[in-house]
């Protein structure tokens, strides 16, 4: 499903006291299956935009096209396009409420108008899909692990079969390990279902593993939108907005200042051993 | 002197059914011997579930030992007539930073700790100024904590903290609900804290940057101390802290996988800075 | 939408009213809603309006502000001036179909629409110059002797400066719940009432989930910091009365003054 975004402006509280323009003139294309980070600080305007392309904020002014269909044209379904673009808030508390994870994940599929049995169907897939256990598919949601509530969450969307998933900060407020296994568990989305994965976040260590465009917001701009080698060249604008290009592309380019024949553009501590072994030989 | 010390502590969690039958009890700390000396900074870190925020509500006596004691400030925790000391001088500082900040005003919160211990009102507002000023926060004394960030919210739960003139702030993952300027921020102000005004702190946390400044690093698995050292010695064992589903920073990484291809680097590398230098000198 | 809900909401400028003892304005605020019911003559409201549009031109609050708080009574207000104007019996002026419009319906509605007007602006002018803070405290040292008969004054003082600090935050939490249960396909607006208090359940179960949970951390922080009751309590910013509140208390003096004899005088 490709998605594009055409100049959009975005005002929160128009005409008050408080007005921001949290987006503007926005304008990206978002081609079929591709699995893209969005990165900025906080009030950078991407959690702004995320809610746009599923319909939860509506732009003030510009366009947004669903494989060529107009969202903002009357006749076009809201339900149908959430359906299609499902969006994992950051906190998974924000969303579990059933008694029993199995019941809580059917709930997106049954307000779709799914019958009971197809929502059964559906959860069941869903939750396999995200790796939880199924020890835990009847046990309270409320009673689960941080990283098991948010394997939850990111069911209780997936069983709504979308073709595009957007994960608000799924890492946030777990441990190290607990962010590689479901950082993992995205990447497996990604690759099995061929699905378009948005991952917002605020951390680029994290998500320069794995994704292959990275967009970086500013004050409701979008300031680099390239591959994450590319992005990371700019490690000293992006410090100026507050971000950070991960570790190792600071120490490659103090190599290569200090005269070490490295390549700078590496992102990860893989290639980066590579890179200075080749020198250092 | 230790300001903290503790001999065997264990702390069970008892878990009931719904007719108050005991289900099962779980160990949350076991056998903890825990010796802070005054003044230092001491990171604690372990991965959710570990036991460390238990830990941490024992230093202010939220909690109290099942087994074992702890003195804080040569006081048992369990001496209900000391309770009230033993708060003021081992301060909280807690991960949610809305819901622990009391006040509608930033001032006003800051406030809040000495006008519980009975401080004269003078001496309140001399306290309010220089704890907001320590932390950096002085010019937001009037504004409303809905509307300050993440970080700058949490530097005002420290200076509520700071206002009760404790000798050492305990802070439970403070930073892990803050982005990164946040973190920084909260992290800088920590250290300057401690540095400064020679105030013993206790930080708990999962980020393995946010302890390379530390004195003494402690990681908790399973209500046990499973290691304790210097950063330096700490962050050398890499592959016991991956088993402790821990993380070390990038610049760490790097060093330990160059050792391992054979490259002669020292252990327990820290910083970008460290590794850059030792490798231009090979 | 939620947002536009002022009560609560302060205005953080500095102005004499600002700067007035809470206790003062609470009786001021008391005061003036109980003036409103005293008077039936024109000159009554033109004395009120005059007051009332005086002390908002002093707190230096843009008026703004006090029309937003209107919005969350505009049911209440078109109901009550509806019955006020069809109900009245008197003299007829208009006549639709079966209903009648008469000249002391139209009469009242008017004044009614007024009274309730001035009233929550009234009201408005307390909090929007007031931190709730300095409110509780007000509140509690006016209710200060009530003590005596076992009401845990400085308690409920402090629960009620909590659910102020807690309001915008769980109205926050509120709008947050609603979007990720409408991007799994919740529907909070369409259906009959039935099936729209249904609707709610996804939506209350988190939300009391989390004022739970804050309400348990906000309790052990403030253990934490050594809060105990109101007792060995000092207070950073204690009330004390200043000569601009007994001019304050002076003004109103004046206002029920006028407000009388304006009365006497058209009487007779």
């Amino acid at each position: 499903m490709s998605i594009i975004i055409d100049r959009v402006n975005y005002i929160y509280s128009k005409d008050t006291a408080y007005e921001i323009n949290a987006l503007k003139d926005i304008n990206l294309v978002i081609p079929d299956g591709q699995f893209i980070g969005l990165i900025g600080h906080t009030g950078s305007g991407k959690s702004t935009l995320v809610q746009h392309l599923n319909g939860l904020l509506k732009a003030t002014s510009g366009k947004i096209y669903m494989n060529g269909e107009d969202i903002y044209d009357p006749s076009y379904s809201m339900k149908r396009l959430r359906s299609k673009v499902g969006l994992v808030f950051q906190y998974p508390e924000h969303q579990l409420f059933e008694v029993d994870v199995f019941k809580d994940v059917c709930y997106g599929p049954l307000n779709l108008g799914a019958s009971e049995k197809e929502a059964q169907l559906r959860a069941f897939e869903a939750l396999k899909r995200v790796g939880l256990n199924e020890e835990y598919y009847y046990q309270s949601p409320f009673e689960l692990s941080g990283g098991q509530k948010r394997r939850a969450a990111i069911a209780g969307v997936l069983a709504m079969k979308p073709e595009v998933l957007i994960l608000d900060e799924p890492t946030a407020g777990l441990d190290p390990q607990g962010r590689d296994e479901i950082l993992e568990q995205i990447r497996k989305l990604h690759e099995e279902n061929h699905m378009t994965i948005i991952l917002v976040s605020h951390s680029m260590e994290d998500i320069a593993k794995y994704v292959e465009r990275i967009i970086v917001m500013n004050q409701g701009e979008v300031l680099f939108d390239n591959a994450p080698k590319e992005v990371f060249r700019h490690y000293k604008e992006l410090e100026k907005v507050g971000l950070a290009a991960p570790q190792v592309t600071y120490i490659m380019n103090r190599l290569l200042k200090k005269g070490l024949p490295v390549n700078p553009s590496v992102t990860t501590v893989e290639e980066a051993k590579t890179e200075i072994l080749k020198a250092l030989r | 002197m230790s300001f903290l010390r503790s001999s065997k502590l264990v702390y069970e969690y008892i878990r009931r059914d719904e007719e108050g039958n005991v289900e099962n009890i779980i160990k949350a700390l076991d056998e903890i011997d825990l010796d802070v000396k005054a003044g230092d900074f001491i990171a604690i870190l372990g991965h959710n579930g570990s036991g460390k925020s238990t830990l941490a509500k024992h230093l202010n006596a939220i909690l109290t030992p099942t087994e074992g004691t702890l003195w804080v400030d040569g006081m048992d925790t369990k001496d209900d007539s000391r309770v009230w000391d033993i708060r003021q001088r081992t301060g909280m500082v807690f991960q949610n930073p809305d819901n622990q900040i009391i006040g509608t005003v930033v001032e006003e919160d800051v406030g809040f700790g000495p006008e519980n211990l009975g401080i004269p009102t003078d001496e309140i507002w001399e306290r309010v100024e220089e704890s907001l000023r320590a932390v950096g926060m002085l010019q937001y004394r009037n504004h409303s904590p809905n509307k300050l960030s993440g970080g700058q919210k949490q530097r005002v739960a420290i200076a509520g903290v700071v206002a009760m003139h404790p000798k050492c702030i305990v802070l439970d993952e403070p930073t892990a609900m803050l982005d990164p300027n946040g973190r920084k921020e909260v992290i800088r102000t920590i250290r300057a804290l401690n540095e400064v005004e020679d105030v013993t702190a206790i930080l708990i946390t999962h980020y393995m940057e946010e302890v390379i400044y530390a004195d003494k690093v402690i990681v908790m698995d399973r209500g046990k101390i499973a290691m304790q050292g210097t950063p330096r010695e700490i962050f050398s064992r890499v592959e016991e802290l991956k088993e402790l589903r821990l993380d070390v920073p990038q610049a760490t990484l790097l060093a330990y996988e160059l050792k391992k291809e054979g490259i002669p680097l020292e252990d327990g590398i820290l910083t970008i800075d460290e590794l850059v230098e030792q490798i231009c000198q090979l | 939408m939620i947002r536009d809900i002022t009560i609560g909401q302060y205005y953080p400028v500095d102005s004499i009213i600002h700067r007035l003892d809470p206790r003062v304005k609470l009786v001021g605020t008391v005061a003036f809603v109980i003036s409103l019911f005293m008077f039936r003559r024109i000159s009554g409201y033109l004395i009120a309006s005059i007051f009332l549009f005086t002390v908002i031109q002093v707190s230096k609050v843009p008026i703004k502000f006090m029309i937003k708080g209107l919005k969350a009574i505009f049911l209440l207000l078109m109901i009550t001036v509806i019955f006020n104007l069809f109900l009245t019996p008197g003299e007829p002026i208009i006549q639709i179909w079966k209903l009648v419009i008469t000249k002391e319906g139209l009469k009242t509605a008017i004044f009614m629409a007024i009274r309730l007007v001035y009233l929550i602006m009234g009201s408005s002018i307390m909090t929007l110059t007031t931190t709730p803070n300095q409110l509780t405290d007000g509140l509690e040292r006016l209710l200060k002797p009530f003590n005596k008969i076992k009401v845990p004054v400085h308690e409920i003082a402090m629960m009620m400066s909590i659910a102020l600090r807690f309001i915008p935050i769980l109205l926050e939490e509120t709008d947050k719940i609603m979007k990720a249960q409408m991007a799994r396909g919740a529907d909070f607006e369409s259906g009959n009432l039935m099936k729209k208090a249904k609707s709610l359940v996804p939506l209350l179960v988190p939300l009391f989930i989390s004022a739970f949970r804050r309400a348990n951390d906000l309790a052990m922080a403030m253990e934490a910091r050594c809060y105990r009751g109101g007792e060995g309590r000092t207070k950073m910013k204690p009330l004390v009365y200043k000569r601009m509140d007994y001019i304050a208390y002076a003004v109103m003096c004046f206002y029920f003054i006028l407000l009388f004899t304006a009365g006497k005088l058209m009487g007779a």
